[in-house]
């Protein structure tokens, strides 16, 4: 994320007149691949969370099965909360190439609304889980949803906390190079959390209900 | 990917590579939506029948999936997304080895050394 | 206030443990004390522990590496004095729970905290100055996936001293490692040092990636790549697939031992055999995270001592590839035993058989690459020809096992130890070595000495031999692993000699540490003078011995494989630019040092259930993080005057060794080595 490769605009030295040469000099698409294989290694995180769902997710050892616990309505409002932030991220990326500083600090706090809305209704959804005596200790099918999930929450709030950081930055430096690479990263990362969350209500939710 | 076409590649990656318009993004946005209706209203519905329940989630799912990974992610083929792509094909490789591997083996072991008619339950 | 932490942890009733805390004490304070005398720390902060130079790191991870190999090979040594002892009615000098966490912290040191950061130190000092650039990716996420792994190093250090480790075997199976059959501290110890330190070597894979795909010189495509740097790529590979697959496995046993859920437990629906599972999916790319780049750096010291060009380029490249890919198909060949059935079984039997092809492809190339050239046998070479006859072996033991029917009889018996030593050691700290004692020059601009070199080579060879034959012996008879008493006193004799051979393997050590010893001493004799002491092939021998800090003067440009060894033959290697240009480098930083320390907090207190305490490292680390997000002024510019100085002082040097030569460097096929 803060990656320590070099920004274009290096001090007291002329950009232009080492930009020809230098091959070292990071033009965003070292970052922009780095971030890209992390996500990737994510991506395997979650694989192995799937797995672990996927093989333990029938046994409910007599306690509630996913069919008695979830509320289909309740997670396709969160669903929507999650789509309506990527667009809105998406604006805001559009406007950080139009190099619109303020419509990027907007549509990011638009953003972080839409994300901290969904984070809520899922710290909700877990809160009335546990009082309903369905928590994590109760069998491995709810050790792994609450992970699974749970996991998924996590990132969001990461998320969350980068998008803070990132309107601050932007605030204070404008779009330079470093912080739209680092906003360009912010934006693979949330657009990734939206498709692990497909998966979440796929194979968790609405498998769980059928 | 060679040496001597990295800035050329990054321009294309960093800049004029399709970073999307307010219509892609609203077309995306207007998919998404549509695909996540059409995957609840199967489970939801109680119009579907039961046996392609899962298999309709599932294409939606999936059909979802390529949606938001070209308009949200500007996913593609073009010669700058070429490695990311690669690289995803890979993990997606591994991803499927890890999820499928672990039930074919786990289900096998189930299969072999559980007491047929065993559900697990508390051991007080 | 203090978790579970109490002055009972520190276990003041064990002698062996006291005994090492009073020694690991005095040693600390005498060093800390001649630092403190010589002045150091400005310098070892300054130079060192902030440095962002992957050279620099890369030296840091193998001095770690040797330091530990001291201690996990301490634990051997006394698990092999215990099984040479305990037959019968003697029950030897480790009471089971000791016995339990040194064949634990054995595995666990060795893999983690010797192996790994052998491997990642060596792909640090040499890729990129093999594809000819600057520094990595991203230099200050490398300084911080060292610091990372330091923080793993020492929590497992404290957990020698403060508390327990854990006495489960070094992949801490369930139900045994779960909170009700491992009540203590030892596997919270080991879960936390592992995450620290599995985080920073996922740092690292994603970081020599983008170095490799991103960084090469001009002109120096994917086919044209040395072969240690391909093997390097594709280790990275399966770091960054393997990796998250071990976090996520080791998190889900920590909310077994600290959520109370139901992941791996016997009760409410966990399933142990699901950890098994998950452990081995990244367990098995795990050894070949280790040996691709062994295999790496045997190939490139082949070529450069039997002064050809390495014999099947492209095959050893498909190999290396094709092996990277099967290494995520075999892993269920760890536990035949556990009741998949005979479809399951006989898939990955068939998988790790093929996988073996690859391999054996390899060897018949480093055999071709000998055939007929001028094979010079010094240190690094006697380690590699050591390594294909030892590496042979273990692998025809591993393909026996492959089968599962056999694998039933040898299961978790000492013949799988014996085997899996087979791999490891001979291929992979034999590698280390070889590849130590090559690429030395270029880290410190001075050769190590041949004798000791030989000696250490010896020593190991011989004391591998006898301290493993027995133990495929007594695995056939029947010996299982992890014995820390047992009542057939037929084994005993083949115990005896297996200790034996573990002293033959310190004398081995200790030749090592005299080589350095010894070398230092006399580096003005052993000095490096044109960069190129072994007559070599790839760029990093190109450049001056110690590398200049920014590497390349000039980025090479690449036409061949073999672009270094192409120049020397038309005589173009060293020719001197007529103008030197600025370079770009980034800053030191300590932030790295900070995110580490704090880490180490967050892990130990973790560990103890100190709940204020794990909260103060997190905020610590994230908010580290975000300061450096800040932090604009991370990088400067060497004007191009001080370069040509450097430069110049450099071709002076190169121009006088040239002339006292008898035959000119440009010509290292008839070059005398030492």
């Amino acid at each position: 994320m803060s990656s320590p490769a070099v920004s274009a605009t290096h001090g007291a030295f002329d950009g232009a007149s080492h930009d020809g040469h230098d091959h070292h000099h990071d033009d965003g698409s070292k970052t922009l691949l780095g971030f890209w294989i992390y996500l990737m290694s994510d991506c395997l995180i979650f694989s192995g969370l799937f797995a672990a769902f996927a093989v333990l997710g029938n046994s409910t050892a007599g306690g509630p099965t996913a069919k008695e616990l979830f509320e289909l309505p309740y997670v396709l409002g969160e669903t929507m909360l999650l789509l309506i932030s990527s667009v809105t991220f998406g604006m805001a990326m559009l406007n950080m190439h139009a190099g619109k500083k303020g419509g990027v600090v907007a549509w990011l706090a638009v953003t972080f609304l839409f994300g901290a809305g969904f984070i809520g209704m899922e710290v909700y959804e877990f809160a009335k889980l546990v009082h309903e005596g369905a928590g994590p200790s109760h069998s491995a099918f709810l050790s792994s949803y609450f992970t699974l999930v749970g996991t998924h929450g996590l990132h969001v709030t990461c998320g969350l906390i980068w998008l803070v950081v990132m309107m601050d930055q932007i605030r204070r430096f404008g779009l330079t190079d470093a912080t739209q690479r680092r906003l360009s990263c912010l934006s693979l990362f949330w657009h990734f959390l939206d498709i692990v969350w497909i998966c979440v209500f796929t194979f968790v939710y609405l498998r769980g209900a059928i | 990917m060679s040496g001597n076409h990295h800035s050329h590649d990054a321009h294309h990656g960093a800049d004029h590579a399709d970073h999307g318009t307010t219509k892609s993004y609203i077309v995306g946005f207007v998919l998404s939506v549509a695909l996540t209706l059409a995957s609840f209203g199967v489970v939801m519905s109680g119009k579907v029948p039961h046996d392609l329940m899962m298999p309709g989630v599932i294409v939606f799912g999936v059909a979802q999936l390529i949606v938001q990974l070209k308009y949200f992610l500007h996913m593609g083929l073009s010669p700058a997304q070429r490695s990311n792509f690669a690289i995803m094909l890979f993990t997606l490789l591994i991803l499927a080895i890890v999820v499928v591997g672990s039930l074919w083996v786990i289900h096998n072991m189930n299969a072999n050394m559980m007491h047929p008619t065993s559900q697990m339950v508390p051991v007080e | 206030m203090f978790g579970k932490l109490t002055l009972d942890a520190i276990p003041f009733h064990e002698p062996i443990v006291m005994g090492t805390l009073v020694a690991v004490i005095l040693g600390g304070l005498a060093t800390l004390a001649l630092v403190t005398k010589f002045r150091l720390w400005g310098y070892l902060w300054k130079e060192w522990f902030t440095s962002v130079d992957h050279k620099k790191i890369g030296i840091m991870y193998i001095i770690v590496a040797l330091v530990m190999l001291l201690r996990g090979f301490s634990d051997a040594i006394m698990m092999r004095a215990q099984q040479a002892m305990a037959a019968g009615e003697s029950a030897g000098y480790l009471p089971p729970h000791h016995f339990d966490q040194v064949f634990t912290a054995h595995g666990v040191i060795m893999i983690f905290f010797v192996a790994m950061p052998f491997i990642t130190g060596l792909m640090n000092m040499v890729v990129p100055l093999q594809i000819g650039a600057r520094d990595v990716a991203y230099p200050f996420l490398n300084s911080l996936s060292f610091w990372l792994f330091m923080s793993g190093v020492v929590l497992v250090m404290v957990s020698l001293f403060v508390g327990d480790f854990a006495a489960t075997g070094w992949l801490a199976y369930p139900p045994l490692s779960g909170i009700k059959y491992s009540p203590t501290v030892g596997v919270d110890y080991y879960i936390w040092s592992l995450q620290l330190s599995g985080l920073g070597t996922t740092l690292s894979g994603i970081n020599f990636i983008v170095t490799i795909m991103k960084m090469r010189a001009p002109g120096m495509t994917l086919m044209k790549m040395p072969v240690f740097t391909w093997t390097a790529l594709v280790t990275n590979i399966l770091i960054v697939a393997a990796f998250p697959i071990l976090t996520v496995t080791l998190a889900l046993l920590t909310a077994d031992r600290y959520l109370d859920m139901h992941f791996f437990t016997n009760e409410l629906g966990g399933n142990a055999m699901m950890y098994v599972n998950m452990i081995w999916i990244w367990g098995h790319p795990e050894v070949y995270i280790l040996i691709l780049p062994c295999f790496g750096a045997y190939s490139e010291i082949v070529a450069t001592f039997s002064k050809k060009p390495l014999f099947g380029y492209k095959s050893m490249v498909y190999a290396t590839s094709c092996i990277g890919v099967l290494s995520f198909v075999v892993w269920l060949h760890h536990f035949f035993t556990m009741g998949s059935g005979a479809s399951v079984n006989a898939f990955f039997g068939i998988t790790t058989m093929i996988i073996s092809v690859p391999t054996g492809a390899k060897l018949f190339n480093w055999l071709f690459t000998m055939y007929r050239g001028r094979v010079e046998f010094n240190v690094p070479m006697l380690w590699t020809v050591g390594f294909m006859v030892t590496f042979v072996i273990g692998g025809v033991t591993g393909v026996l096992m492959a089968v599962p029917g056999a694998d039933f009889v040898l299961h978790n018996s000492v013949f799988l130890i014996a085997h899996f030593h087979n791999v490891i050691i001979g291929g992979v700290v034999f590698g280390v070595f070889a590849a130590i004692n090559y690429w030395f020059p270029k880290a410190f601009g001075f050769r190590l000495n041949e004798f000791w070199g030989k000696a250490s080579f010896w020593c190991w060879l011989v004391g591998f031999w006898m301290a493993f034959a027995p133990l495929y012996v007594l695995g056939l008879k029947g010996m299982t692993r992890r014995m820390n008493h047992y009542a057939n006193p037929d084994w005993q004799p083949f115990l005896i000699v297996a200790a034996l051979g573990a002293a033959v393997i310190a004398v081995g050590i200790l030749c090592t540490l005299i080589q350095f010893y010894v070398s230092v001493r006399d580096r003005k004799k052993l000095t490096d003078p044109s960069g190129d002491p072994w007559g070599g092939r790839t760029l990093e021998w190109a450049i001056s011995s110690p590398a200049p800090f920014y590497n390349f003067a000039i980025v090479p440009q690449i036409k061949e494989l073999d672009q270094f060894w192409e120049d020397k033959q038309n005589g173009v290697a060293y020719v001197q630019p007529a103008k030197y240009e600025d370079i770009h480098m980034p800053r030191n930083t300590g932030v790295g040092v900070v995110m580490g320390a704090f880490g180490t907090v967050l892990g130990f207190a973790l560990v103890w259930h100190i709940w204020w305490m794990a909260a103060l490292g997190l905020v610590g680390m994230v908010a580290a993080f975000i300061v450096r997000a800040y932090d604009r002024d991370i990088d400067y510019w060497v004007p191009a005057a001080e370069v040509e100085k450097i430069e110049r002082s450099r071709h002076a040097q190169l121009k006088q060794f040239q002339t006292t030569q008898v035959a000119p460097v440009a010509a290292p096929q008839r070059q005398k080595v030492a």
